[in-house]
């Protein structure tokens, strides 16, 4: 076929398929510009289809990688200030096998270079996402050439090395956890088979008794912060204070207060609604309510203890709760105890 | 009456200078014979039976007897608030990063909080947000998608193109790869907020993917995989396999009726039912049909499972049949004894939820807990069944069977596998003590 007619006939199925496309869903969308789709088709895959032609040098990726990068990944990669190091843990002999022994043997850090099976995947994120603050603002040169220093760090490249589209394959051929990968269809296939099994047991299926093998310590609790102030201050459940204190004074909640009610084990004596040893925080909110002097007389009392105000049973005092929460509690405890 | 601020730090239980836990354990199971021994050593004089006499009956609940300001005054008018708010009262349940997880907020989680939300459906506010470099607010005028790569018209829709074509409405659940990927080892948090919140459910509208692979002419004959690409800083990227993008993957805009919030992707994301909520990939800008997975960072050096020999499992999409009980959970106490509403939710990204089993006692006994509809494909389902707690300990775990009779396993059955350093794909089965003051807290059995 002459060049014309080839070009007619290319014109005619280009015709053809927007006709398709139109007859289904007519002036939905429209044809992708060559010039788009090379300005959006940044991937590179793992046979490094995609991969950009172009060079870049050890030495002007250490440039690159001083002025760029090293400020959150620090100077030699090590940084575990913004994200886990990406340089370390990989040796000699991991080269040699394709696979990362740390990765066995150890369960702490795992850095870029021990995990990295696709040099591709490491060529692609650095151009669309590097640097952090500053994503796309590298040249496809650069990429080569910070892409080169960071296996230079490695160990993976000597420091006169340029790395280009051409010999990339090559240097794939040295990351010590290239074969660090395998397929798992049992995950991804929609219709795979899982690899854990259990089975709906319903009587007795514990032989033995039961270990718990690890609890949220006790003097962890406040981690993550008051987890009062994480649940409803209504329901069948309140949050546990963990953070003492955490409401400031005058802005005491009366949530606080009933948090710290249950925290501090009130409710062995004393029900919301029912009386246990005690007559119940109701009860007491009802005899108390419109007494003006009331908050600050309860507050010794619970401090001190004593009996007598319902009958001749003693509470004992309460004397290692901070004044400020029995106050939080007395707040609560006036208001209603709701 | 209100002072000084209490002191900082963490509170001592105070009865625990006075009563041993043994004496809580006898108080609550309604034993107070104890408490003489206990009041004794305490110096106080007692009668025991004298707390039961004496008190004047009280004549009603203020809150009925003492008419409210909200029963006798004028309320606030229409259209005072043009996007409504949740109550005031309401303002602890939000979402929450977990302190020392990630190292920059920009790249990070936010959990939702489960343990207050009911049904099924995530409020648009809390659903969990996880982004790698930042959210932005797209204006949606500007947003673009391209479909490209093995097609036979590569093509450019606007929101308006897209919003013409024929959608759909969907209930599904996105739950994070890493959902409860603090816990392979040891117990590492403390609330279900963050053990299990990188997890929403949703009503999705938008247009089946397929309808755009069609509209562009795909290559039936060589595609296999396709790609999705953000629009965002990191421009997070994830294979698709055919077979699913075909099925039931959506490129939506709508969440719960009304368009995505930002942190969510606006104007546009893609939904993967059942699939690692990282191939949800948000802000989609671009859709390139291939014939081989792209090995992408979050394919090659995340969403990976590291396996006892040292070796990761890659392209590890399903999430597995799961189920946790949100109420009562970890760092929640309960109210009293007596009656308890048990619920949580469960969910399979094979299907639907078969049955939900909850044990009281560690997994020795097991009851079969009523599923509350509906119950759909993919999407969270919520299960409740009545607890009467007699004040003594108990541990609380769920167990969902999907529909291909699948059982979500213990943490032991999970570890023997998969050893403890995957990460991600934790769907063991949650245990939650309860102890003799009500408190109840994250544990792990051996
Ligand atoms: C402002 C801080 C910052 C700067 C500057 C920066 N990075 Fe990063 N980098 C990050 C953060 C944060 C992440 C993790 C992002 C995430 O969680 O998705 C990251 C991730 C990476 C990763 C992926 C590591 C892995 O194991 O997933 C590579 C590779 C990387 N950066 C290379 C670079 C290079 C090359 C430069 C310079 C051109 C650079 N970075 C500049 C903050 C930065
Ligand atoms: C071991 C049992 C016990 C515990 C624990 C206990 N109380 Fe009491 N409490 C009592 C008894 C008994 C009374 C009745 C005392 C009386 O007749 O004056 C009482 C009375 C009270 C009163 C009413 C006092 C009055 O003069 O009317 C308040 C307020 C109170 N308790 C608060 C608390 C708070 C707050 C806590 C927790 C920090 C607490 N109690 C813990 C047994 C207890």
């Amino acid at each position: 076929m002459s060049i014309w007619a080839r070009l007619a006939a290319a014109c005619l199925m280009l015709l053809a398929g927007a006709v398709a496309a139109q007859d289904r869903y007519p002036g939905i969308g429209r044809a992708a510009t060559p010039a788009e789709i090379a300005a959006w088709d940044i991937d590179v895959r793992a046979d490094f289809t995609g991969l950009p032609k172009g060079q870049g040098t050890v030495s002007q990726g250490q440039e690159l990688w001083e002025k760029k990068c090293a400020s959150c990944h620090g100077y030699f990669g090590e940084s575990n200030e913004v994200f886990p190091p990406i340089i370390g843990g990989t040796t000699a002999d991991d080269v040699k096998r394709g696979r990362v022994r740390s990765l066995i043997e150890s369960s702490d850090q795992r850095t870029t270079l021990m995990k990295l099976s696709h040099l591709s995947t490491l060529w692609d994120y650095i151009r669309r996402a590097m640097p952090w603050n500053e994503p796309k603002s590298l040249t496809v040169d650069e990429v080569y050439a910070v892409t080169a220093y960071i296996l230079n760090m490695g160990d993976l490249l000597p420091g006169d090395f340029t790395l280009n589209d051409q010999n990339i394959r090559e240097v794939q051929k040295r990351l010590p956890n290239r074969d660090g990968l395998r397929p798992f269809p049992g995950l991804s296939d929609v219709r795979g088979k899982p690899d854990v099994r259990n089975t709906p047991c319903m009587k007795d299926c514990v032989k033995g008794e039961l270990k718990i093998v690890s609890s949220y310590p006790e003097n962890a609790k406040d981690t993550h912060g008051n987890l009062a102030d994480q649940n409803r201050l209504v329901g069948p459940v309140r949050g546990v204070v963990t953070v003492a204190g955490a409401a400031k004074a005058g802005e005491v909640s009366a949530s606080v207060g009933a948090a710290l009610v249950r925290k501090n084990g009130c409710q062995l004596c004393h029900g919301i609604t029912s009386r246990v040893v005690g007559p119940s925080f109701r009860e007491i909110a009802q005899r108390y309510a419109g007494d003006v002097g009331a908050g600050a007389r309860l507050v010794t009392k619970v401090k001190t203890g004593g009996s007598g105000n319902w009958g001749n049973v003693a509470m004992p005092p309460q004397s290692s709760i901070a004044d400020g929460d029995i106050q939080s509690m007395m707040l609560w405890l006036l208001n209603g105890a709701r | 009456m209100m002072a000084k601020p209490a002191h900082a730090g963490r509170l001592r239980r105070a009865p625990e200078n006075f009563l041993t836990r043994e004496q809580i354990v006898d108080v609550q199971s309604g034993r107070r014979d104890f408490l003489r021994k206990a009041f004794v050593a305490a110096g106080a004089s007692l009668s025991v039976q004298a707390w039961a006499q004496g008190s004047a009956q009280p004549k009603g609940d203020p809150a009925i007897l003492e008419l409210p300001a909200h029963s006798h005054t004028l309320g606030l008018p229409v259209a005072e608030r043009g996007y409504g708010l949740p109550s005031q009262y309401e303002r602890n349940l939000a979402r929450r990063e977990s302190p020392g997880l990630t190292r920059v907020s920009a790249a990070s989680v936010s959990f939702a909080p489960l343990q207050g939300l009911f049904g099924i459906i995530t409020p648009n506010g809390l659903h969990f947000e996880r982004h790698h470099q930042g959210w932005h607010d797209i204006d949606p005028a500007t947003h673009r998608l391209m479909v490209m790569g093995m097609v036979k018209n590569p093509k450019v829709y606007t929101m308006d193109d897209l919003m013409r074509l024929p959608s759909v409405s969907r209930m599904h659940f996105i739950e994070c790869g890493a959902n409860t990927g603090m816990e392979w080892g040891n117990v590492a948090v403390p609330t279900v907020q963050y053990t299990h919140g990188m997890l929403s459910c949703s009503e999705f509208t938008g247009v089946p993917l397929k309808v755009l692979l069609d509209d562009c002419g795909f290559d039936r004959k060589r595609a296999r995989f396709v790609l999705a690409e953000g629009a965002d800083g990191a421009s997070l990227a994830r294979t698709i396999p055919m077979d699913r993008a075909l099925d039931d993957v959506m490129v939506a805009w709508g969440m719960n009726g009304e368009m995505l919030r930002p942190e969510n992707g606006y104007p546009l994301r893609l939904v993967v039912p059942g699939v690692q909520g990282v191939s949800w990939v948000k802000w989609l800008r671009r859709i390139e049909v291939g014939d081989q997975p792209f090995a992408t960072r979050e394919e090659v050096l995340h969403y990976v499972d590291l396996m006892p020999d040292g070796v990761a499992r890659q392209y590890t999409w399903t999430q597995e049949c799961k189920s946790v009980i949100t109420t009562p959970s970890g760092g929640q106490t309960l109210l009293d004894r007596g009656q308890y509403n048990v619920t949580g939710l469960a969910w399979s990204g094979r299907g639907k939820v078969r049955r939900v089993d909850v044990s009281f006692d560690g997994g020795r006994n097991w009851r079969t807990a009523r599923l509350q509809g509906p119950v759909l494909g993919k999407c969270l389902t919520r299960f409740n069944i009545d607890w009467t707690w007699n004040g003594g300990p108990a541990i609380l775990q769920s167990r969902a069977i999907d529909e291909t009779g699948y059982v979500q396993p213990q943490k032991r059955q999970l570890r023997e596998v998969r050893g403890t350093r995957s990460i991600y794909h934790n769907n063991a089965i949650q245990s939650w003590q309860v102890d003799a003051t009500g408190e109840v807290r994250n544990v792990h059995l051996g």
